[in-house]
């Protein structure tokens, strides 16, 4: 057996707290210096540490593809950091096998006086690329992000969008053995990064690349990722199937209550207080339970709640409305039924909207996370296919002797 | 294939040449870069290249030569003090484009890794193009004041010449990782070289200081760069060994002291700047 690409053995990384302000005035260490009675105290020991990371361990074989997961704060960045030795560990070591190229920010370097080609070139330079590798990529990178008529324009004449093709270009057409990709298909229309993740795809089939991946997008990261890491509070929770270590992310972030308010709504002194599912069971009506406050001063007519449900991939599959035509005041429990959701036992997780007529008054995404339960009559077959992923209606079946 | 293996702690003797080599192409568009985007949307442009000696140096000769009547060792104050001219802005402008390069490129620093050693190491080429710009008048001056530079010359001034780079460069370095952690510097620098322009022989002789003395005066490595550049270009003085000798060894004691700093400190930048 080859030995691992990538190999990180007690990786630990602590920051003082102390050294994350803007910075430290001279002046004051000076001020410090001059000052006899200070000479003896340790500043340093007084400050507050905390583990952005802490005793991580994996490995990673060559052209592998693993997703990099945990909700924000996690360490996701700091270790794509220490990986691609932006920064050094506290402690550990890390073995990695090959060129390394990482891409925490798509257009790092990009100067806006510039011109998209000399820029392509810089930027190819930044990210490791020699000026022949570059030359003889220029034509396919420009191609690719569809600025041929802007090339001698300078990079601030440029639309948001182009420029993050053109920085998205270069970086598509790195060659390294081990890539470092940190959430960066969060920018760029929807249409062109379907085409960032086409080519990443392509990429590492073609060449056998290593590639880590962080994104909170789950449909990029099941589309990619054969196995993903899971991290919270800086430690590894989980390496698994990524269908397994999704999973196991929905149920981290569920774990952190976020249905309770109150939340304040655009209408002053009409709050939600509380949301809440009931009956969360395959083939029963889904309940929604909304806790509403309304200290206006009169009842609110005409209000329209909107609620998305979302799979375990992050992506809408249903949408239940509902007209509430009076709201008197006071508080009040609201009970939204939802029948024939037929959604499969599974993880999902909603948003909620509110509207008064045609105007939105709130709207919060990822509200909540929620297990579908299997009725305890449910059909077997159901239950063994926990990746259906939209719904499932229980299905009846007639047979009929013909002759 | 290559290995590279990350430790908390890196020995900042262990420079990487192979990777600086890797490098190179950034070094060199992180230059190209800095030249170009230099005059960019300015109404004159590479003029301000021959612009600023030119200006000081008439503003210099009326002042020094003309009214404080500094003495130039026989030599026309124009030609005397452009040549100091030339290497001091080759100096203070590497000095405090260096100083700053880190600061400024932060969000590099933060989001991709190359060997750090490159920023300021790059500025320091902007300073060199504009003083090859500002060179050129020197020889047109020399063509009009009729002097004949000695042979030597063709041997000493690229010592010179490294002279400067390494000692702007060593204490850019310095000052440049400072500058990471406390900002202080960027005000501290323009004070700074205004404070030096006045130990260093630019507007007036060497010999000033007086033998006893001289040696003081030389511990400022472009001390012994300024008298030299006269000797050999305007040949009215000798060359100075010992202030030569001096320079070298003080540019190459600063580079070695701003390159372990740097060193010492470069893992840190990403998280402090």
């Amino acid at each position: 057996m080859s030995k691992p690409v990538i190999l990180a053995e007690n990786i630990s990384k602590q920051y003082q707290l102390g050294e994350m302000e803007p910075y430290v005035a001279l002046r004051d260490v000076i001020a410090k210096s001059l000052n006899p009675k200070k000479w003896f105290t340790n500043k340093e020991s007084h400050r507050e540490t905390f583990w952005a990371l802490k005793d991580i361990n994996f490995s990673i074989e060559k052209g592998e593809v693993i997703g990099l997961i945990g909700s924000n704060g996690a360490g996701k960045s700091t270790l794509l950091k220490v990986l691609s030795r932006i920064t050094s560990p506290t402690t550990g070591k890390i073995t990695l096998r090959g060129r390394v190229a990482s891409l925490l920010e798509v257009g790092t370097g990009f100067h806006p006086e510039l011109t998209g080609r000399e820029n392509v070139f810089l930027n190819g330079a930044v990210l490791g690329m020699t000026k022949r590798e570059i030359s003889k990529k220029f034509d396919e990178i420009v191609e690719f992000a569809e600025v041929e008529k802007f090339l001698d324009t300078p990079v601030k004449r440029y639309s948001s969008g182009m420029r993050v093709r053109l920085a998205f270009a270069v970086a598509a057409h790195l060659e390294p053995e081990i890539l470092l990709v940190d959430e960066v298909l969060a920018v760029g229309d929807t249409q062109f990064q379907k085409k960032c993740l086409g080519k990443m795809d392509e990429v590492t089939k073609e060449d056998g690349r290593t590639i880590i991946f962080v994104s909170h997008n789950m449909g990029a990261i099941q589309s990619l990722c054969k196995s993903c890491v899971v991290l919270n509070q800086g430690k590894i929770v989980t390496i698994a199937d990524t269908d397994k270590a999704v999973q196991e992310y929905l149920r981290l972030t569920n774990s952190q209550e976020s249905g309770t308010g109150p939340f304040d709504t655009k209408i002053k002194n009409f709050t939600i207080e509380q949301i809440r599912l009931s009956q969360m069971q395959y083939s029963k009506p889904l309940i929604t339970e909304l806790l509403v406050t309304n200290n206006t001063d009169k009842e609110l007519n005409n209000i329209r709640v909107g609620i998305q449900i979302f799979n375990s991939q992050l992506a809408r599959i249903m949408t239940v409305t509902a007209k509430i035509d009076a709201i008197p005041k006071g508080k009040h429990k609201l009970e939204i039924s939802a029948e024939d959701t037929n959604l499969p036992p599974g993880n999902y997780s909603i948003s909620l909207g509110l509207g008064l007529l045609d105007t939105g008054i709130f709207y919060r995404p990822q509200l909540l996370f929620f297990e579908m339960q299997p009725t305890s009559v449910i059909d077997p077959f159901i239950v063994s296919r926990r990746d259906v992923l939209g719904s499932c209606p229980p299905t009846d079946y007639k047979i009929t002797q013909l002759s | 294939m290559k290995e590279t293996i990350i430790l908390p702690k890196r020995s900042w003797l262990r420079i990487d040449f192979r990777e600086m080599l890797q490098y190179k192409d950034l070094f060199y568009f992180l230059a190209l870069r800095d030249v170009k985007v230099r005059y960019k949307q300015t109404a004159i442009g590479i003029l301000w290249a021959f612009f600023v000696p030119i200006i000081s140096m008439v503003i210099f000769t009326v002042f020094f030569g003309n009214l404080a009547q500094i003495d130039s060792s026989g030599a026309p104050y124009p030609i005397f003090v452009y040549v100091g001219l030339v290497f001091w802005l080759f100096f203070s402008q590497a000095l405090s484009s260096a100083s700053g390069s880190l600061v400024s490129d932060q969000e590099m620093i933060k989001k991709i890794y190359f060997p750090r050693l490159i920023l300021p190491s790059s500025t320091v080429i902007v300073a060199f193009i504009d003083f090859l710009i500002a060179s050129s008048i020197l020889c047109a001056m020399m063509f009009y004041y009729q002097f004949v530079p000695k042979p030597i010359s063709l041997f000493l001034i690229p010592i010179l010449i490294l002279i400067t780079y390494f000692t702007s460069l060593g204490m850019g370095l310095f000052l440049s990782a400072v500058n990471v952690k406390y900002r202080d510097v960027r005000y501290i620098i323009p004070f700074f070289i205004q404070m030096l322009l006045f130990l260093t022989p630019v507007i007036y002789p060497a010999k000033i200081a007086g033998e006893k003395y001289q040696w003081i005066l030389n511990l400022n490595p472009m001390s012994g760069v300024i008298e030299n550049a006269r000797a050999i270009i305007i040949g009215n003085t000798p060359i100075n060994l010992e202030s030569l000798a001096m320079s070298i060894g003080i540019s190459i004691l600063l580079f070695i002291v701003g390159l372990f700093y740097f060193r010492k400190t470069e893992q840190k930048f990403a998280d402090v700047v």
